[in-house]
């Protein structure tokens, strides 16, 4: 019976692992492929289904029937990494002025300010896109980095206020308390109590800033045409095109490269319970 | 009591006010009036964009349509999520590895994923048709044919998002208490007892949050539709976010799209709303 439940237990994981890597590894074998290996259906194993080449790779650095990716790549970089600092620095703030501190104006209370910032991740997508098309249009900053940068934020601030002050609520009072005791002002407090002591909080929100800025396509896809070429419309662009399936694979693994590396580094931040608290 | 409270709040909420709240008040003034690719602008035309989107057969089919592919996808990953949330949950070869393989699918950009899972549904070039028939079955029109481009794009769905509700469901387990499990263990409860006395009753309140997020979540599909079906065929697996790209981006009706946008985020608002004490209702009502 015990040795039955443990065999269940190992297939069911095996199984859906399976499934979860399944993607990745036939885009890294479709990426070694030439046309032959793909025109006359599937194909799987190098040396013993097709003669693998390196043609893909190639192509990613100026190769034939490819993209040159390190423009993109770079701009989705640039992007990313931008707004989430600027995300996490002003909703970190918040958050903690929201967890310790009570705002009042008119019937509009903390728990209100924080349900604003939060529900605006109910807002789609295509409900923003075109106000903000508009609105770059006028600044002048439709088809720049900053322009993009700028929405970014607005896609990325709710989730950082999200993570952080759930985070701070479990971060005990007396600790600001010491602090208040010891003669520091709020500012002082926060810079050196609060946030030398909130590393678990900034991962978990970071992370979360850089998977959404990195993986978002729809806003890069209208607010941009050819100057600015982010990396997922650079890759949907090439797949409307001829399908050179091996530069496709190639591409599509470098881009999404970087998050798992991200995953297996962070990855003790992030099964540890950190989240629990915030959907209740 | 210290003035110096308001520097932390101040900053981050006029960002996001200055940032969205305005394009949205915008949109309600587009959406009165006929601003299209040949003559854009704000003139004012009273409510006839909402009179048209009354009419419009292809906007409701495309809501109902998100509406069963939303809702039958968040139920998949819930019964899965937490289904795998209980297999690593406890002591298991591997755990962490398990841990962050399982959590992958949900860190990767979903248009490229989706760029790769049309080429496995590729219908004669792809691996999934290649194995059916070597196992001796038919091959399928997985993008062609219209029930199957709805399940190969809730299949993409259900790969990509399943990891989400496993980490929140995951996170929930981890904080439970230890005590009525050893409780349960000296009343010699079997585990299909302790899950559903101990267990399911304690993770119900998370198990509402985090379909709730899903479904929020599962209500914006596009992506995944763009890249692998386009809406098609004919409009099969169009979702409301698509068709008003279609109108809005693409054919340029600015103020009819706009229309068509505060309508589905109105219905959207209040539908999960209802869900939300719905849920609340049936799940949590034993809850102190």
């Amino acid at each position: 019976m015990r040795t039955l439940y443990l065999a269940l237990k190992y297939l069911a994981i095996l199984l859906w692992s399976s499934f979860v890597v399944f993607p990745f590894l036939w885009a890294l074998s479709t990426s070694f492929k030439t046309a032959n290996g793909v025109t006359s259906g599937a194909t799987y194993l190098p040396w013993v289904d097709y003669e693998p080449s390196l043609l893909g790779w190639e192509s990613l650095f100026g190769g034939a029937g490819g993209i040159n990716i390190f423009g993109p790549y770079l701009n989705s970089v640039i992007v990313t990494v931008s707004a989430s600092v600027v995300s996490l620095v002003l909703g970190t703030l918040a958050a903690y002025g929201l967890s310790r501190f009570r705002f009042r104006a008119g019937f509009v209370k903390n728990g209100d300010i924080t349900f604003f910032f939060i529900s605006q991740r109910i807002l789609p997508p295509i409900v923003l896109a075109m106000p903000f098309f508009l609105m770059l249009q006028t600044l002048g900053l439709l088809d720049t980095l900053p322009g993009l940068v700028i929405v970014y934020i607005a896609l990325l601030l709710p989730i950082a206020v999200w993570v952080m002050v759930d985070f701070f609520n479990n971060v005990p009072r007396e600790l600001d308390e010491m602090a208040w005791l010891d003669g520091c002002n709020p500012i002082q407090t926060f810079l050196r109590v609060i946030l030398p002591n909130s590393l678990p909080g900034l991962v978990v929100a970071g992370m979360f800033c850089l998977i959404f800025g990195w993986n978002d396509f729809f806003f890069a896809f209208t607010l941009t045409f050819t100057n600015t070429q982010l990396l997922p419309v650079a890759i949907v662009s090439l797949n409307s095109s001829v399908t050179p399936w091996w530069a496709l694979s190639a591409a599509c693994l470098v881009s999404v490269a970087p998050l798992l590396l991200l995953a297996f580094l962070a990855e003790r931040f992030l099964s540890r319970g950190n989240l629990a608290g915030a959907v209740r | 009591m210290y003035r110096q409270k308001y520097l932390f709040l101040i900053p981050g909420l006029l960002t996001l006010v200055a940032i969205i709240v305005f394009p949205l008040l915008f949109t309600i003034r587009v959406s009165f009036s006929s601003w299209d690719v040949i003559q854009p602008g704000l003139d004012w035309i009273g409510g006839e964009n909402y009179a048209r989107l009354w009419e419009d057969e292809r906007y409701w089919e495309a809501l109902l349509r998100l509406a069963g592919m939303a809702g039958g996808t968040v139920l998949v990953q819930y019964v899965l999520g937490f289904g795998l949330a209980l297999l690593v949950w406890r002591e298991v070869l591997l755990k962490r590895f398990f841990r962050v393989l399982f959590l992958i699918p949900m860190m990767t950009t979903p248009v490229v994923m989706s760029v790769i899972w049309r080429t496995i549904f590729h219908e004669s070039l792809g691996p999934v048709n290649d194995l059916l028939q070597r196992a001796g079955l038919e091959a399928l029109p997985w993008i062609s044919s219209a029930g199957l481009a709805f399940t190969s794009v809730m299949i993409v769905e259900i790969w990509q998002w399943t990891p989400f509700m496993f980490l929140l469901l995951l996170a929930g387990l981890l904080s439970l208490p230890e005590e009525p499990y050893l409780a349960a263990r000296i009343d010699g409860a079997g585990p299909f007892r302790t899950f559903f006395r101990v267990t399911f009753p304690r993770m119900a309140a998370i198990s509402v949050g985090a379909i709730l997020i899903r479904l929020i979540e599962a209500s914006k599909i596009m992506e995944t539709v763009y890249v692998l079906t386009s809406g098609g065929p004919g409009t099969a697996t169009e979702t409301s976010s698509y068709y008003i790209y279609i109108r809005g981006l693409r054919d340029f009706q600015l103020g009819y799209a706009a229309s068509l946008s505060l309508i589905y985020l109105i219905i959207m608002i209040v539908s999960l709303t209802l869900i939300g004490k719905g849920l609340t209702r049936i799940f949590v009502k034993d809850q102190a």
